[in-house]
């Protein structure tokens, strides 16, 4: 099987050119970095995404704080993720990097704060 | 209040310029800034892929800014939030600014150093002069982004994005996945405005139809937006009704390009170059006023925060040496764009000295060949597989010959 790519680690965007069996790359072509062929090996098996969103805060100057899954996530779950977050609230104070939901949807990763909000 | 340097907007260029400052020993520094607090844009932008180049690490935009903010704090480096300046008045050897602030009222402060650092905004309706009515639910990609991020409210349900630039493609992404319903982004050009990764992870992802050589030709809805027409464009205007289609939504997102903020540039004398519609400067990134600097996406729209902190700390180190007592001006040469090259950042530059160039493509290419030549020597020669007018590319040129009467900087098709 043969999959033209953009590679998104960084913006350079790399146009990959993968040639692949089942799940395993037998020829890749245009990546200018290490990163292009990890991306590849996940992208033709089980694609994974930083997913970034919002989670209401109490107390806080302002009514959201942003979050993010610390590590990449399989994509398919991104928009359960979010739906997760919007459950929730917090209370300031929060540190970027505190963690807002431990290991959200069973994934082993957890969702952390991205910003620093004080008590208003 | 008296202060060595003033810099004006605490974004990533401001607070850039400001650290480096600092680390060239100018200490009586004031940031101001006209939000709540510091950061700038970067506040908004909570999606990940900010600092690869400088932190090796990838960040989002509230995590970049907040390294710049706790390193201004642990200098102790003054921010005057929920303040702007009104005005800034040349004198001899010093500018009077006049200053609004929440806090303090309406105040003078004389400086010997000014920054302008104040970001960009996005050009809207206005700029571009969609037809068909004036109803609400038409607003730019980045004040979506601000209504949504910050202050928590989605702007609508039904989404069509007009202009493929990075904000809209990213937006795109954070309304589908909060539950909107994007039906397309609509790009007037043949290529997308974007990054490739975003029109990968924002729409390819996502499966949002992005149409090129197409645009918005009518606008419909009397309280609300209700629809939109888009129209292919042939030949540069739009093409025959039996060829246009219309597309239900209650909300427009412009994504239609970025104007660096200089009206109070203006007002101190900065000459703009009409191209970036930034200030004009040397290889010290000084403006035509001496002693005024200019950095950040106020000076050149920038795509990436990495390349805005690099310049804002250019831009105060050579800030930090005019206040140090200067230095004698080498002889200047003009810095021209030649084939392909929309523009070349500084647009002048000192004989003999170290310079870094920044300059974007007119349109994209595949296997062209850049050059940087004075008119006596070509001083770099690079293959680029493709070259895109989204990405702005960074040259070092490591000493400018001392005869050079001008350099110029093209892209040509690689001979075979």
């Amino acid at each position: 099987m043969k999959k033209d790519l953009i590679c998104i680690n960084c913006p350079m965007g790399c146009c990959l050119e993968v040639t692949y069996d089942g799940g395993k790359i037998t020829s890749l072509k245009g990546n200018e970095c290490p990163r292009g062929k990890d991306y590849a090996a996940k992208e033709i098996s089980n694609p994974e995404r930083i997913v970034t969103t919002t989670v209401r805060i109490k107390g806080a100057s302002l009514p959201v704080i942003p979050v993010k899954t610390e590590r990449s996530v399989p994509k398919k779950l991104a928009a359960q993720i979010v739906k997760e977050a919007s459950r929730i609230s917090v209370s300031a104070p929060v540190k970027a990097g505190d963690v807002i939901i431990k290991d959200v949807l069973g994934t082993g990763v957890n969702l952390i704060a991205t910003r620093t909000m004080e008590r208003a | 209040m008296n202060f060595e340097a003033l810099v004006i907007g605490a974004g990533p260029a401001g607070l850039g310029a400001a650290l480096s400052l600092k680390e060239n020993n100018i200490n009586d520094i004031l940031i101001i800034d006209r939000e709540d607090s510091p950061g700038g844009i970067l506040m908004q932008c909570i999606h990940n892929g900010f600092g690869l180049h400088r932190f090796k690490e990838e960040l989002t935009g509230p995590e970049y800014a907040e390294r710049d903010i706790r390193l201004a704090r642990e200098k102790n480096i003054a921010i005057l939030t929920r303040a702007c300046v009104v005005d800034i008045i040349r004198g001899s050897g010093s500018f009077d600014i006049i200053l609004l602030s929440e806090e303090k009222g309406l105040i003078h402060v004389e400086v010997k150093v000014v920054i302008l650092a104040m970001g960009c905004r996005e050009r809207n309706r206005g700029n571009i002069a969609i037809p068909g009515s004036r109803p609400a639910g038409i607003l730019t990609a980045g004040f979506a982004q601000k209504m949504m991020n910050i202050f928590g409210h989605p702007p609508g349900n039904e989404i069509v994005i007009l202009g493929s630039g990075d904000i809209g493609l990213i937006m795109a992404r954070r309304l589908t996945l909060e539950g909107a319903n994007v039906k397309a982004v609509i790009e007037a050009q043949p290529y997308a405005g974007g990054l490739n990764r975003n029109i990968v992870q924002c729409l390819h992802d996502f499966e949002i139809p992005l149409y090129l050589s197409h645009t918005i030709s009518r606008i419909s809805g009397s309280m609300r937006v209700n629809s939109v027409e888009v129209a292919p464009i042939e030949g540069g205007a739009f093409a025959g009704s039996q060829k246009r289609f219309a597309l239900t939504c209650d909300t427009l997102l412009l994504s239609v390009g970025l104007i660096p903020e200089n009206e109070l540039s203006l007002r101190a004398g900065v000459a703009l170059d009409p191209v970036t519609h930034g200030a004009i400067v040397d290889n010290d990134l000084m403006t035509s006023v001496p002693g005024i600097f200019a950095c950040g996406n106020a000076l050149q729209v920038h795509d990436l925060a990495d390349n805005v902190s690099e310049e804002a700390e250019c831009c105060g180190r050579s800030a930090a040496q005019y206040l140090a007592g200067g230095k004698a001006k080498a002889r200047e040469l003009p810095l021209k764009a030649g084939n392909l090259v929309r523009y070349v950042l500084p647009m002048r530059a000192e004989a003999g000295k170290e310079t870094t160039i920044s300059f974007r493509p007119i349109s994209p290419a595949q296997k062209v060949i850049l050059t940087v030549k004075t008119d006596k020597e070509e001083l770099i020669r690079k293959k680029e597989r493709k070259i895109f007018p989204s990405i702005m590319h960074r040259v070092r040129i490591p000493k400018i010959p001392e005869d050079a009467q001008f350099i110029e900087v093209s892209f040509a098709s690689e001979e075979k």
